[in-house]
């Protein structure tokens, strides 16, 4: 059974006639386990029809992007420019055609650490906003995502759309990977600026069993400097909190790479990107 | 046959097919290839990540093999089958064939597919947007080179005819 | 009067475009993959998850159960002989008292659609003894584990002994080097299309491989049929580089086909694509060269092991190429060289383009620079300083009589000129880590490393690989008939080339590849040019002779003042008596000609002995950015001057150069099947990784054209070499880059930055 609906509150109500109906975007995570025999689909909740999930808006420096944007839009444009960090992390995600298809709802639906635009949605302190039978709830993301392919969403809900600040200070991405395309991430990071805040936060990805946000290297930051300005950041600064973030990881070896390495690898980005933080 | 049966329409190269009793698991790919004879898109990783199964959806470049068929309704596809009318060939066939950029040729379906897309979106890409663009096509025999060939004189070529 | 000589199109020298290209950019030619047929079943093989297990009972009933399945078959269903193999017949058809690695076939189903065949699989019960796997090369070789199969665990050790066995060098490198396993990773995953004669007294297969004939004998045998009842037709090929040497599903679907009585489709999906072919052998090796401070080298030590995995396909003749290949191309007197294929309960290991070379020429490569640096002397010097000439001797005391440019071809590499340095203006995705954006450009670091490879040509041994075409003229119009199997190279480029240049016509046809005419060999050690391209040249001569003969006596000429001389029959003054296609009208020849190469001898338990059959050489210069705190690395440019020969084919031959090399490449960098404890954790794209077209670097080719004496067209193999050298020179530039001294391919970034 296929289920198209056109609108979200069609699609909420179909999960409650058919709450077993698999919910599909672009596919590039639900149909590679239904090619490998993992998963058998018996019933189909499509949400290609609904035009809301595939656009996105601001207001009141708040930007909305539907759930079921794909990332090829988000790599330029108005977005971009609104949220260069995410059209960063969104270049790297899989290749051309994946970015064609694949989506934020998709990434949040999987939850895998290693979804290459969850650390940016972690840094900006991302809302999810999904939609159950009741109306609306909105999710601060690192409630959201709480385990290695595990969150919080309940049957009959639906990720509908992520929230994220317009941030004037500094942001960037960065991924390390063995290939320089189509690669899973060994390390990736976000850090975003906020000098109104005179914060600065950074999110970490695949070196822990969720997204980590290196809070206490981010409080040991902002006591050792003014971060009103990005220019008060120091050489030496950079490499302590490098440091300081890799301590914070949690990585495991697997045959992708090893622990030591990839604390090694995400010391080096996040103490890069602050550099350039500093240097912007 | 005992898997649970789907039936639908899809829009292919601008013509309606109809698919009767198909499981409701399959991916473009396999029903383009085993139900509608158009075996152009071919597969070799199940996981999009070759590109030998590129296909036009809705005017962008996506893998079939990630598309659940019976789900993909409302949507415009185009195969390789549609590139040069199926008769002749379009200017970035001919450039492959010229170039040398084909070997065994499984991959050149996907190629094919991915280089007319790009320069639909981006007539006259750089060597780089070139690179980034087939970068989720594999080939395994010709190490690239002869296809940038064949990118860079499909681009010289459409330039110099619309001069 | 002289005949007008025109320059002919599409002749030996010439770009000649591809014949099978338009289909291909259609999407119509038709792979294995794509064939079909009126009431055809899909195949589907039940492996084994254990790296070494005992069989203690199969259970199939539920799977005959399941509505659509139309049949289940085990070992106990395989009529002929129950096991298989290129060299020994050592690999069951179907796994019986035990499995040896993971990933063995075990059970076969024929059902009506691959969902179903996957449910059939997952209802059948293996009940499996799990057994410690032997994972361990240096167990097989000291014989402290009982043997896992009853060939024994130690597959071959060739020693090679030469010179003085005492000799020490004022100056003495040492180092150890590994590879891992790497995979052939062609795109076209195994197929093929069984059909059944009624009655099942033979059947027909349609099958992407390298060597029909072969594939067939071993087939027969299986199926307990006469050979001339099975026949095999080449199915479109979407790639090899020798993982179709060995056969995969060829035995399986003819066995369902003939038990169903219906045709009978397999195909393997890119996972079991890993597990259903050998792979190329990962290796273990210990060298240490003696030279005299002035750079000279006197003496090779070297301990070669490659790990040959469960089964021993063609293990035996891999070593055989490893060990005789150490020197490298350089001159060598004095040798100790003991080498080990041993059997474990890793994946089964087999040809791999390079086959045994690739793993000696990154432990050689290491070397010489060693002594280079030890003597103080360049790398380019050091190698040209001993490299090889015609009539030097490898450590075997075989002579090479072929051309040996080596010194020329390091020389032309060392004068294409280096790329240009990163600048503040070079994009982002041409440096290390590229849309990662994980580098600081001020540290990144530029490295050149260089490798020169020495590569046999042909079988060796003793092997007789002939090659078989018969060549047809009528009415003005070629046909060829060979059994080479065409998996990507262009062999049906090149035949009609032959063709066209022999007989002066330019209509060439080529009819269907299959078991119709005598064997080809296999499409592998860079042979087809040499082989199948000298059995078309025969087969074309005999027929231009015959031609000839015909017109002489229709004229009242003397025939052996008449040649054939473009696209005219002339004489010896250069006039045009008549043209071939006049000649031919309303008339038929047609001759078959068997090409064989020079007799090879075999090795003594010294090692000695004339075993190769002719060599090739090639040069490889690479240049690498690396960023040094995280380990990532850009190939940025591979400049290469290869000893040819001859160029047939410019066009196809840079597509073999840039192929091979982006393999080589990805060897270096990121190619490797990680094995566990005989488990495979990446069988996949995901996690294997190949070069992508952000990968790949600037390639810069010249061709040394020495004709050589003994290839009947000139002209040498190309395929492999590319792929050779090709990989130390990468890691020798990241060495340059970084000064870590690296001894592993592939590289990974923690061996670079940790």
């Amino acid at each position: 059974m296929i289920h198209s609906p056109r609108s979200i509150s069609d699609a909420v109500q179909v999960l409650q006639v058919d709450p077993d109906a698999q919910i599909l975007s672009g596919g590039t995570d639900f149909m590679v386990e239904v090619n490998f025999g993992h998963r058998a689909p018996k019933s189909i909740l499509s949400l290609r029809s609904i035009k809301e999930l595939r656009a996105w808006t601001q207001q009141d420096g708040m930007i909305r992007i539907g759930s079921a944007l794909p990332y090829a839009q988000m790599e330029t444009g108005a977005l971009a420019k609104l949220l260069p960090a995410l059209a960063q992390a969104a270049r790297t995600v899989g290749s051309p055609q994946i970015r064609a298809a694949g989506t934020l709802g998709g990434n949040l639906g999987t939850s895998s650490p290693a979804g290459d635009s969850l650390p940016v949605l972690y840094a900006l302190d991302a809302t999810i906003i999904i939609a159950t039978s009741t109306g609306e709830r909105r999710v601060a993301v690192k409630d959201f995502m709480v385990g290695p392919k595990r969150n919080s969403l309940a049957k009959g809900e639906i990720i509908t759309a992520v929230e994220l600040p317009a941030i004037t200070g500094y942001q960037g991405y960065s991924k390390v990977g063995v290939r320089n395309a189509m690669v899973i991430s060994i390390a990736s990071a976000c850090l975003v600026h906020d000098p109104l805040e005179r914060s600065v936060r950074v999110a970490m990805g695949t070196v822990g069993p969720t997204i980590i946000r290196a809070s206490e290297t981010e409080q040991w930051l902002a006591a050792e400097c003014d971060l009103s300005s990005a220019s008060n950041i120091t050489q030496a600064i950079c490499t302590e909190f490098g440091r300081r973030c890799g301590e914070e990881s949690r990585p495991i070896t697997d045959h992708r790479s090893t622990a030591e390495y990839r604390r090694h690898a995400v010391s080096v980005i996040t103490s890069r990107l602050l550099e350039r933080c500093a240097a912007s | 046959m005992s898997l649970e049966n789907q039936s639908y329409t899809l829009s292919v190269n601008n013509k309606s097919h109809e698919v009767q009793d198909a499981w409701i698991g399959e991916s473009l790919l396999y029903v383009l290839r085993e139900r509608l004879g158009m075996p152009g898109a071919k597969g070799a990783c199940e996981q999009g990540e070759c590109g030998s199964c590129t296909v036009l959806l809705d005017g962008e470049a996506v893998c079939s093999c990630l598309v659940l068929a019976a789900a993909a309704t409302e949507a415009d596809i185009r195969t390789v089958e549609s590139i040069g009318d199926g008769q002749t060939l379009s200017d970035v066939q001919q450039a492959f064939i010229e170039s040398g950029a084909v070997q065994c040729g499984f991959c050149t379906p996907g190629l094919i597919v991915a280089v007319e897309n790009l320069l639909t979106h981006n007539p006259q890409p750089t060597e780089m947007q070139v690179k980034e663009a087939l970068s989720g096509n594999i080939c395994r025999c010709t190490g690239y080179g002869r296809i940038f060939d064949a990118v860079s004189v499909a681009v010289a070529r459409r330039t110099g005819a619309s001069q | 009067m002289s005949v007008k000589t025109r320059t002919r199109r599409d002749v030996l020298g010439t770009s000649a475009l591809r014949p099978d290209a338009v289909p291909k950019v259609q999407g119509k030619f038709a792979f294995s993959s794509d064939l079909w047929a009126e009431n055809m079943l899909w195949g589907a093989t039940l492996r084994s998850p254990h790296a070494y297990a005992r069989i203690v009972s199969i259970d199939t009933t539920p799977a005959w159960k399941i509505d659509g399945v139309e049949c289940v078959l085990t070992h106990e269903d395989v009529p002929g002989k129950p096991t298989y193999g290129l060299i020994a017949s050592d690999q069951p058809v179907l796994a019986r008292d035990f499995v040896r690695h993971m990933g063995e076939p075990v059970v076969l189903v024929a059902a009506d659609h691959p969902e179903t065949c996957r449910r059939a699989l997952a209802a059948i019960k293996v009940e499996y003894e799990v057994l410690e796997p032997l994972v361990n090369p240096e167990k097989s070789i000291d014989l402290s584990v009982p043997p896992i199969h009853p060939d024994g665990n130690l597959i071959r050790r060739q020693q090679i002994i030469r010179g003085d066995q005492n000799l020490v060098g004022e100056v003495v490198v040492e180092g150890n080097y590994e590879l891992g396993m790497q995979d052939q990773a062609f795109l076209g995953t195994e197929a093929a299309l069984a059909l059944p004669d009624p009655g099942g007294t033979g059947v027909e297969l349609y099958v992407a491989t390298q060597w029909l004939h072969e594939d067939r004998g071993q087939i027969a045998a299986c199926l307990n049929l006469p050979e001339e009842k099975v026949r095999l037709v080449l199915g479109g090929v979407g790639g090899a580089f020798g993982a179709r040497e060995d056969i995969s599903l060829q035995v399986h679907s003819c066995l369902l086909a003939l038990r169903t009585s219906r045709p009978v489709k397999m195909q393997y999906s890119r996972q079991e694509s890993f597990f259903g072919h050998v792979h190329r052998h990962p290796a273990q090796i210990w060298m240490r060269h003696h030279a005299t401070k002035d750079g000279r080298l006197l003496r090779v030590e070297a301990r070669v092991v490659m790990d040959g995995g469960a089964y021993a396909s063609t293990s035996s003749a891999v070593l055989i190429n490893a060990v005789t290949h150490v020197q490298g191309p350089y001159k060598c007197e004095h040798a100790t060289v003991d080498g080990y294929a041993v059997r474990t309960n890793n994946p089964p290991c087999g040809a791999m383009r390079g086959f045994g070379v690739v793993q000696a020429c990154f432990a050689h490569e290491g070397q010489m620079d060693k002594l280079a640096a030890a003597c103080g002397i360049s790398p380019v010097d050091i190698r040209l300083i001993n490299a090889m000439e015609t009539g030097d001797r490898l450590i075997t005391g075989q002579p090479i009589l072929n051309s040996a440019p080596v010194a020329q071809c390091i020389r032309e590499t060392a004068e294409i000129p280096m790329p240009p340095n990163m600048t503040n203006e070079t994009d982002v995705l041409a440096i290390p880590g590229g849309s990662g954006l994980t580098a600081t450009p001020s540290k990144i670091r530029r490295g050149v490393g260089w490798g020169v490879s020495i590569k046999n040509l042909m079988y060796s041994e003793g092997f007789d690989d002939f090659s078989t075409a018969r060549c047809t003229v009528e009415d003005g119009r070629v046909s060829l008939k060979f059994a080479t199997s065409e998996v990507g190279q262009g062999f049906v480029t090149l035949a009609p080339q032959i063709a066209r240049t022999v007989l002066g016509l330019d209509e060439v046809f080529i009819e269907t590849i299959d078991t119709g005419i005598g064997s080809a060999g296999s499409t592998s050690a860079s042979r087809q040019t040499w082989m199948s391209g000298g059995a078309v040249n025969g087969a074309c001569k005999l027929v231009a002779i015959n031609i000839v003969a015909d017109v002489a006596k229709r004229r009242g000429l003397d025939p052996s003042t008449l040649q054939i001389q473009g696209t005219d029959i002339v004489d010896l003054t250069g006039n045009a008596v008549e043209s071939v296609i006049s000649a031919t009208k309303d008339k038929r020849f047609s001759e078959t000609y068997e090409f064989h190469h020079q007799p090879t001898g075999e090795l003594d338990e010294n090692g000695q002995g004339d075993c190769h059959t002719a060599f090739a050489f090639v040069a490889h210069r690479a240049v690498v950015d690396v960023d040094p705190e995280l380990g990532l690395v850009k190939v940025v440019q591979i400049a290469t001057a290869q000893d040819v020969g001859r160029v047939l084919n410019p066009l196809s031959l840079l597509g073999q150069v840039e192929g091979g090399i982006a393999q080589g490449l990805g060897l270096a960098v990121m190619e490797e099947i990680i094995v566990e404890n005989g488990r495979v954790r990446n069988p996949s794209f995901t996690d294997y990784l190949l070069p992508t077209a952000l990968d790949a670097p600037d390639v810069i080719a010249r061709y040394v054209e020495v004709p050589d004496p003994y290839a009947p067209l000139g002209a040498k193999g190309v395929g492999e070499p590319p792929c050779i050298s090709v990989t130390p020179a990468i890691v020798a530039a990241i060495r340059d880059a970084t000064g870590v001294d690296l001894q592993r391919v592939p590289v990974r970034p923690q061996d670079i930055c940790l």
